[in-house]
């Protein structure tokens, strides 16, 4: 019997198994749009289209380190692949390789199926976007020059590569009025941003960050991932994303290659299955301690079995409170007339007329924030119970700790056996030779 | 203050035509050595190992008695402006090449990644980001050069007429007049000050970039 191949066109070449019951390997995906505008949503059909094919790559240094030792590496078109490790273990090293500013020792790189050293080193740096920590501003140059540099540089004419390098300034979020400052007079964050414009400038299909965002503030830094998560899905880059903050790999990446020092893939996989199966003891320790919490970040709330019950507007009459003060709920969560949460209060003593309110701590979105959100709320509350909102923070239900506690055992009885058992797993995360369904559809839908 | 513009005849220039000469003089030689220093300052801060090398011949250059220069000199190009600009450029070298360098090296490490990364070719990454970005301290050189250069000129005086303002102190010793002492001085000062503001100016002028 011939063996099975996935259907992609890149899995084609290299002879990648289909996962069973598909004809695609777990890589190949198609470009959806989530219904919050999250990030793309992976899916087990369509075009398999790993870009940049990472081969057997070895650096090794004439004093003898080694700084990537035979690594190998898909990365998927059109997704954020995160390269996360501690310090020396060869991450930023293959990201400069794929763009040459460092030369492999052994093996090679191919981008779309070519050698990248086919075409010349200068027109494959142009055709790569490139951040870095600092930005690395040209400091004598305004910020529109700046981010109009690569363009300029592929030969537009002066006026055209202004009006992208403005189009892009409200694409990252920066004023238009900042266009003739100079770089020293910006933000740290703001610097950054104008990094993030000058690499998409001339729309190039590969963007290669490092550490891009490290050298801000945590405030400054999450909103620069969310804009990085959001512009990633508006433009469909493929990113290649270098870290040494985990926290960072998971929240953005689609795929997360863990390396270890001696530049060694630990393991390469989606950042759920990452958190539910740990390859090995250094893959674990290097997640942290509360991954368990963490992962739930990647189960929605949506299914959450919610209550609505023990909810009494303010200006409630002294009847409908007490319909409302069932043995089952203690306490009656408080709105005001709009029908935003205000606090809790003791059943017993509203029906009694007195108005103290406990604080309710923070709310979760239903329907859009994780069960992570909703444990978390939960666990704020005085009460035990968290509160659930709509988008415009009206209450629309309340949930217990227990009732959370069930819908995350219930999440993962839903999860392919081998992601909710980590022995079941390819130590390599090795995603092609995984049995059963991708888990990516489940775990982020 | 009597002679203090009055300037004796045997110089055949008046007090405004010494001034000139006395720029022309000493500002060729900076012009020159920033030609001369630009390209090797380039090598030395992308060879490393020559920079040692480089800097301990200029300065040996420096040592050297501006006499000594002349001696040589005059057998060549004569009692002439040439003979005096040919050591104040040698001179200037010691300046402006250690200022070059600093001037390339003060280009950020993640501005040369970030320009490496982005496909700049050698020429246009010389001339759109290194040189501009050493401007500040390129600069820095150069305003010692040039007032360096200015008092250097007087001399010139030692080979004959050719020290321009400086000739007026070898006059103020042949005439018994000491105004001329002091009128030499005096504008050889005013001058570099002078010089030496425009080049602030010049340079604020290129780096509206720079922090202030």
């Amino acid at each position: 019997m011939v063996p099975r191949r996935c259907k992609g066109p890149l899995c084609q070449t290299i002879g990648r198994p289909p996962t069973a019951g598909s004809n695609y390997c777990s890589l190949t995906r198609v470009p959806a749009v989530s219904e919050n505008e999250g990030p793309l949503l992976w899916r087990a059909e369509g075009l398999c289209t790993a870009l940049i094919l990472i081969d057997s790559v070895t650096k090794r240094y004439p004093d003898g380190t080694t700084a990537v030792d035979r690594l190998t590496l898909e990365i998927p078109d059109g997704a954020i692949t995160v390269l996360v490790g501690p310090s020396g273990c060869g991450k930023t090293t293959t990201l400069r390789m794929i763009n040459r500013m460092i030369e492999p020792s052994e093996g090679k790189i191919t981008l779309d199926g070519r050698d990248i050293r086919e075409q010349p080193v200068n027109a494959l740096r142009r055709s790569m976007g490139y951040v870095i920590q600092h930005a690395g501003l040209f400091p004598h140059r305004t910020i529109v020059e700046n981010i109009a540099t690569v363009p300029r540089l592929l030969g537009w004419d002066r006026g055209q590569a202004r009006s992208r390098a403005l189009e892009l300034m409200e694409r990252v979020g920066l004023d238009p009025s900042l266009a003739k400052r100079y770089p020293y007079q910006l933000s740290g964050g703001q610097q950054q941003r104008v990094g993030v414009a000058r690499a998409l400038a001339a729309d190039p299909p590969v963007m290669l960050m490092d550490e891009p965002f490290s050298a801000v503030d945590p405030v400054v830094r999450k909103g620069l991932q969310d804009e990085l998560v959001r512009i990633q899905a508006e433009l469909g880059k493929t990113i290649v994303f270098v870290t040494h903050d985990i926290d960072e790999a998971i929240k953005i990446g689609d795929m997360v290659a863990v390396l270890r020092e001696g530049g060694r893939l630990a393991q390469f996989a989606p950042p759920a299955e990452l958190l539910s199966a740990p390859a090995d003891a250094f893959v674990e320790d290097f997640l942290g301690l509360d991954r368990g919490i963490r992962r739930l970040s990647f189960f929605t709330a949506a299914g959450l079995e919610l209550t609505a019950l023990p909810i009494v507007a303010v200006d409630s009459t002294a009847e409908q409170i007490a319909a409302r003060a069932v043995p089952q709920t203690p306490y009656l969560l408080v709105t005001d007339t709009e029908g935003r949460p205000l606090g809790w209060a003791d059943a017993k003593d509203l029906v009694a007329g007195s108005n103290t309110l406990i604080p309710y701590g923070h709310s979760f979105v239903a329907g859009r924030d994780s069960l992570r959100a909703a444990l978390d709320s939960a666990v704020l509350s005085p009460t035990g119970w968290a509160v659930a909102v709509d988008e415009d923070g009206r209450a629309v239900g309340v949930a217990a700790q227990e009732t959370i506690a069930a819908a995350i055992r219930a999440a993962h009885a839903e999860l392919p056996s081998y992601v909710r058992d980590p022995g079941g797993t390819d130590p390599a995360g090795n995603l092609a030779s995984n049995p059963g369904e991708p888990t990516d559809q489940e775990v982020k839908a | 203050m009597g002679g203090f513009f009055r300037i004796p005849s045997d110089l055949q220039h008046s007090y405004l035509g010494l001034v000139g000469w006395h720029l022309q003089e000493a500002l060729i030689p900076v012009l020159f050595g920033l030609l001369i220093a630009l390209p090797l300052g380039q090598l030395c801060a992308r060879y490393r190992w020559l920079y040692a090398p480089m800097l301990g011949i200029t300065t040996v250059f420096y040592a050297l008695p501006s006499l000594a220069f002349f001696v040589v000199l005059i057998d060549y190009t004569g009692l002439s402006d040439t003979t005096v600009e040919i050591p104040l450029t040698v001179y200037s070298l010691v300046v402006l090449i250690p200022a070059i360098i600093d001037g390339v090296r003060s280009v950020p490490e993640e501005t040369n990644a970030a320009a490496t990364a982005m496909g700049f070719g050698p020429v246009r990454r010389y001339l759109q980001v290194d040189l501009p970005i050493a401007v500040p301290a390129i600069f820095a050189g150069l305003r010692v050069a040039t007032v360096s250069s200015i008092s250097l000129v007087s001399v010139g005086a030692l080979i004959g007429n050719e020290g321009a303002l400086g000739n007026l102190l070898a006059d103020a010793n042949f005439y018994h007049r000491p105004i001329l002492a002091w009128s030499s001085v005096v504008t050889t000062a005013v001058l570099a000050i002078l010089i030496d503001g425009l080049l602030v100016l010049l340079r604020r002028l290129l780096t509206p970039w720079a922090v202030r």
